[in-house]
């Protein structure tokens, strides 16, 4: 079924939306890829090194918080990201040079599970959408469920006319990276496919079944 | 006779090369998907091979990339051997050719100076160069450039010699099956079979430029392509990985004398934006 969304993305849209589901998101994206999650997840941890050593002794405990520190660390964490993370949606993807008078060249999503790895602290911390293209592994879907979040899908090499979708697109950080530097974009109805909804219900688990004529 | 080629030459062609393979496919490929979205069962995968067919026109009348990856260029140089190349080396000449194509052509600089640091080259430099010396005084350029979602899901099997047909049917669909829908389906699997451990990557690699409508000249090799084919359009992966029918459009096959005690396969998938441009000079 086609649905209609824009950013930012709650809880509230998530839960409104199934894996299987055709959308048209509209809004802002905020792109990062390999390089860019590698330094957004080096950012966290410096800044989570420097909070345990400003806590007074007494209160380090093996690094179980109470919960007035453990709310105060998501927000230093938080503060440390590049652009607001709470309801965020992310776009794994790399772009090729904009043309003159364009926005942006070819934008196709790429390969998600590179971020795996480094996905899981971001939902945590309030991130809702993630888009890209390709299986997730056990501790993303955990992760998808815990905080309501989502993983769409969009179309992988269909980079030119996914492009026509993004109506702007300007420099967030990261310059030095190139390709690979984060972005903010505006998006009109982008098309996206649910794959895992925050149930954890996966499509490319039950679609390939579906199909399958042999194992 | 020695005929005398220029550097200039090798590097104009190789820039045009570069531009061209990225924001037109092959005939062949463009017929392949045309024909795919009829084949289809599903309704959400011939959406997305619409879409496909949409984003190759747009990227050909538009001159955006059809994938925002644009590849590693990975050029195959069939040169004579009456042919004297002029003005410089031929490998410095290629390069300047994938340097210029890359930047001239508002192309994604994808390529890494050393792949642990990790620093960009900002030019889409290196390309990987693979040269065969052949009989006369042409040359022969292939420019493939080749994006890494389906790279990543390549694979080499060395398999035992008592593994037969059956083992080398099993690896080719065990590759593609883990490949799903990380490869940007319908993909085109590209397979060496023979040779050592390098060969048989390399006969994969070339595999993958053979046009999609053209089978292996051995008939059990040809045999062997068409079964895959079917099987793998059996596996449910389909169109984006989202199930249904086309998830290959192709299995091109080439193989190559081996030793007695193996038998290596190797699978190199690639995206439904198979690209390749090949020139006689």
């Amino acid at each position: 079924m086609d649905k209609y969304i824009t950013t930012p993305i709650t809880a509230e849209t998530t839960k409104g939306l199934r894996a299987g589901d055709y959308v048209y998101i509209t809004g802002t994206f905020y792109v990062a890829r390999d390089a860019a999650h590698k330094r957004l997840i080096e950012a966290l941890e410096k800044e989570e090194r420097e909070f345990y050593a400003r806590l007074p002794k007494r209160d380090k405990n093996n690094g179980n918080l109470a919960q007035p520190e453990e709310e105060a660390l998501k927000k230093k964490l938080r503060e440390a990201l590049p652009f607001p993370v709470i309801d965020s949606a992310v776009y794994y993807m790399g772009p090729s040079p904009a043309r003159e008078g364009r926005p942006i060249g070819s934008a196709g999503p790429t390969t998600a599970s590179r971020m795996d790895k480094y996905a899981p602290r971001l939902l945590d911390l309030g991130q809702k959408a993630m888009i890209g293209k390709g299986k997730r592994t056990r501790e993303v879907i955990d992760s998808i469920i815990r905080n309501q979040a989502m993983y769409f899908a969009a179309v992988g090499g269909a980079g030119a006319l996914l492009s026509k979708c993004i109506k702007s697109s300007e420099l967030v950080c990261y310059e030095d990276l190139g390709a690979e530097a984060v972005l903010k974009l505006e998006v009109e109805d982008f098309p996206v496919i649910v794959v895992i909804d925050s149930n954890g219900n996966n499509l490319y688990e039950t679609a390939i079944k579906e199909y399958a004529e042999i194992i | 006779m020695i005929r005398t080629i220029s550097v200039e030459e090798i590097t104009n062609n190789i820039k045009e090369m570069c531009i061209e393979a990225n924001h037109y496919l092959s005939k062949d490929m463009e017929e392949s998907l045309k024909k795919a979205a009829g084949q289809e069962t599903s309704a959400l995968g011939r959406k997305i091979l619409n879409q496909l067919q949409e984003n190759l026109q747009t990227a050909g009348e538009e001159m955006i990339p059809i994938c925002q990856d644009t590849g590693m260029a990975v050029v195959f140089v069939e040169i004579g051997q009456e042919v004297h190349v002029e003005g410089g080396l031929l490998e410095d000449a290629i390069h300047e050719g994938v340097r210029l194509g890359y930047s001239e052509g508002f192309l994604r600089k994808s390529v890494v100076r050393d792949p642990l640091i990790r620093e960009n080259t900002k030019d889409n430099t290196p390309a990987v160069i693979h040269y065969e010396i052949a009989a006369g005084d042409k040359v022969k350029l292939t420019l493939a450039p080749k994006g890494f979602g389906s790279e990543n899901m390549s694979c080499v099997f060395m398999l035992k010699p008592s593994d037969g047909i059956e083992g080398v049917k099993h690896a080719i669909l065990t590759a593609v099956k883990d490949a799903g829908p990380n490869a940007c389906p319908p993909m085109v699997v590209g397979v060496g079979i023979g040779g050592t451990f390098e060969k048989c990557a390399l006969l994969a690699k070339k595999a993958l430029t053979r046009p999609v409508n053209e089978s292996s000249p051995i008939p059990y090799v040809k045999e062997m392509e068409e079964e895959l084919l079917e099987k793998i359009n059996m596996l449910g992966i389909g169109p984006g990985g989202l199930g249904g029918r086309v998830t290959a459009l192709a299995v091109n096959i080439n193989t190559y004398p081996t030793h007695i005690a193996g038998l290596p396969v190797a699978v190199n998938i690639c995206c439904h934006v198979n690209r390749h441009a090949a020139r006689e000079l």
